[in-house]
């Protein structure tokens, strides 16, 4: 069965071709988009379980071969092994529940076909980002290499320049909040099952590379680190609901990061799956409570939604607790505890583990405190606006929802095949320190909770207008710092060249020439006495040369 | 009767005198008949020199080239005229000023 795998890449890649192509009934578009990442996912689900009872290690079907010149015959071949079933159960799985929420949510858009398309295309060049193989073949050279090798290392920390920026990591993350503008659903699959996801899953796909370069572990991990506080810090200034979701997905992929860094890999994708689960969820809640409130997303606007919008906010409670890291019942306590073991137990060279480890837990108590800010402004207190009339959810909404609720919670269950992929951390899961880590995330994430309930639950519902909060908002001023250090200086560039140093030389060449042409024109009266004076002046010039020289 | 031989340097500055009367003819005067008249001078002013000089060395070529000037002088004429009847019809007048249509 599992021969059937091109299909899962290719359904959805069919539908965007027909969705771009033809013009269907609304109906049709949305079950022709939804339906064919559902297909996907159950066509995944079977390869799934049919490669996992046949115990290989990795599985390879060969499509076609691009060329064949000697020896070398590149192919069109899918890879299925542990990591990518993983992140092919992800992606078609959470973007099938996203696409039928999606269903309900872009049913009255005039954009809706189109969105569809986009949708799929996304889906099906996620899908053949993790199936490809490519990349896989230059695992043939790498066994040669020594650790500290100058090639893996520069090979590294490129591969490292392109994560950082596909999945929004410090220095490069200012993009991601400003990517929010778009429909609901789309930050939701961008940010749960594809894009932003792809850098960890390059760098866990690239792992040997990583092994034989230390150094970049270690530049991997801090930048995880410095990533999920200041994304985290930054969350809690943020007014605006998806803002607020879209730090906190820098702030978890940091999470990840971080993980990688200390070669934590199957720690990284497992944080990768339980996230994508509740954040899927989250922005999903988020877009149920925009369609009800006109599309607003200003949470000091909103206020006492717990008993109009139960089904949003029971789903932002369990999304925010699972992100928050709520001890034992959600999924995201398991999967950032593995993280923070890891870190813990981690010996890199230069920075200690502990030093990583603090960094993740003061990062779980930013994540509590600013999650729970969110709920208790948006859904506590008093009502400030009322919920639109008519405008009650269906099925399309409530089933993503709920699954993805249920997702978030034991989520923590799923076993991984990731052993025959990623090396296993090297930590001891069950010893007296382990407890003892367990416990304190957990007392940590109960602590942002209170605390959270303190400052926000009750009393102060509008926003507090210090420096600090100012700071936060802005994203920790990494776009006023950019602004300087990049847009003014080629800002001001522009202007000091705004005529073009270079042009203006050319510019000289055409004005003398256009200056000689006048004057010589000039000299072309056509009247007949003046020629005739010309021709004997030139004679007397000629003649008066001649006796001279 | 012996006629003494007129020096060399009065028929030259002669000459130079008709030619640079004829080249004013044609820079100053303006109606066309005027200008070819001119240049009958001038050429008439170039046909004396090379007789003058013939005549300074005792060859024949100075007259030669005189009797060549004649031809070319009345060629010229012939020429001359026909452009005069066709500028008339063409500008109504002799003012060669107002032939100025190759102006740049």
């Amino acid at each position: 069965m599992t021969g059937l795998l091109w299909l899962v890449p290719a359904l959805p890649l069919a539908s965007a071709a027909a969705l771009f192509l033809l013009r269907l009934p609304r109906p049709v578009a949305a079950t022709l988009g939804a339906g064919s990442v559902g297909l996907a996912a159950l066509i995944a689900l079977i390869t799934g379980i049919s490669f996992l009872n046949s115990g290989q290690p990795a599985y390879e079907l060969t499509l076609w071969t691009w060329m064949s010149i000697a020896s070398f015959t590149p192919e069109f071949t899918l890879h299925l092994d542990g990591l990518s079933l993983v992140m092919m159960g992800i992606i078609t799985g959470v973007g099938f529940l996203i696409h039928l929420y999606s269903t309900e949510y872009m049913a009255h858009d005039d954009g809706m076909q189109r969105f569809f398309a986009y949708m799929n295309l996304f889906v099906a060049s996620m899908l053949l980002l993790v199936l490809g193989d490519n990349l896989l073949l230059l695992y043939l050279g790498w066994d040669l290499w020594q650790p500290g090798n100058g090639t893996a290392i520069a090979a590294a920390a490129l591969l490292l320049g392109g994560a950082v920026g596909k999945s929004a990591q410090v220095p490069l993350q200012t993009w991601l909040p400003d990517a929010m503008a778009g429909p609901t659903p789309v930050s939701a699959l961008i940010h749960a099952a594809t894009m932003v996801t792809a850098g960890v899953y390059l760098i866990a796909r690239m792992h040997p590379i990583y092994e034989l370069a230390p150094p970049v572990m270690t530049a991997v991990a801090l930048a995880g680190a410095a990533t999920l506080l200041i994304a985290g810090i930054s969350a809690l200034g943020q007014r605006d609901m998806k803002r607020v979701l879209a730090y906190s997905t820098i702030s978890q992929i940091g999470y990840m990061f971080l993980a990688l860094g200390v070669g934590a890999w199957s720690a990284a994708v497992f944080h990768l799956m339980t996230h994508a689960f509740f954040k899927a969820l989250l922005f999903l809640a988020a877009g149920a409570v925009m369609l009800r409130l006109h599309h607003e997303t200003d949470i000091f606007k909103m206020g006492g939604l717990r008993k109009k919008l139960p089904a949003a906010f029971w789903s932002m409670l369990i999304g925010g607790s699972a992100l928050a890291a709520l001890p034992l019942v959600t999924a995201g306590f398991y999967s950032k505890d593995v993280i923070l073991l890891e870190a813990w137990q981690n010996s890199t060279p230069g920075i200690g583990g502990s030093w990583l480890w603090l960094a993740g837990m003061i990062g779980a108590l930013l994540t509590a405190l600013y999650t729970f800010r969110m709920i208790f402004i948006a859904f506590f207190g008093e009502a400030k606006q009322d919920a639109q009339e008519g405008t009650e959810h269906t099925w399309r909404v409530l089933i993503p929802l709920g699954v993805l609720a249920i997702l978030s919670l034991i989520g923590g269950i799923i076993p991984l095949p990731l052993e025959s992929v990623l090396p296993g951390g090297e930590g001891d899961h069950h010893g007296q320190t382990a407890t003892l880590l367990k416990v304190l995330a957990g007392v940590v994430s109960l602590l942002g909770i209170g605390l959270a309930w303190l400052l926000f639950g009750r009393g102060e519902r509008t926003q507090s207008r210090s420096a600090l909060a100012r700071f936060a908002a802005s994203g920790c001023g990494f776009d006023w710092l950019y602004g300087r250090l990049f847009v003014r200086p080629v800002v001001t560039l522009a202007r000091l060249n705004k005529n073009d140093a270079i042009d203006s030389f050319f510019e000289l060449i055409a004005w003398s020439n256009t200056r000689l042409h006048r004057g010589f024109a000039a000299t072309q009266t056509g009247n007949l006495r003046w020629c005739a004076a010309g021709i004997a002046g030139g004679a007397a010039i000629l003649f008066a040369l001649a006796e001279v020289l | 009767m012996e006629v003494a031989a007129i020096p060399l340097e009065h028929s030259l500055l002669l000459a130079a005198v008709l030619f640079s009367l004829g080249l004013l003819g044609v820079l100053l005067r303006r109606n066309l008949i005027f200008v070819l008249i001119s240049i009958e001078i001038m050429l008439n002013s170039a046909g004396l020199a090379f007789v003058a000089a013939g005549a300074r060395w005792g060859g024949p070529d100075g007259q030669i080239m005189f009797i060549l000037i004649l031809t070319v002088a009345a060629a010229n004429v012939s020429v001359g005229l026909a452009l005069v009847l066709q500028m008339y019809r063409f500008v109504r007048g002799l003012d060669i000023d107002k032939l100025n249509e190759l102006s740049g």
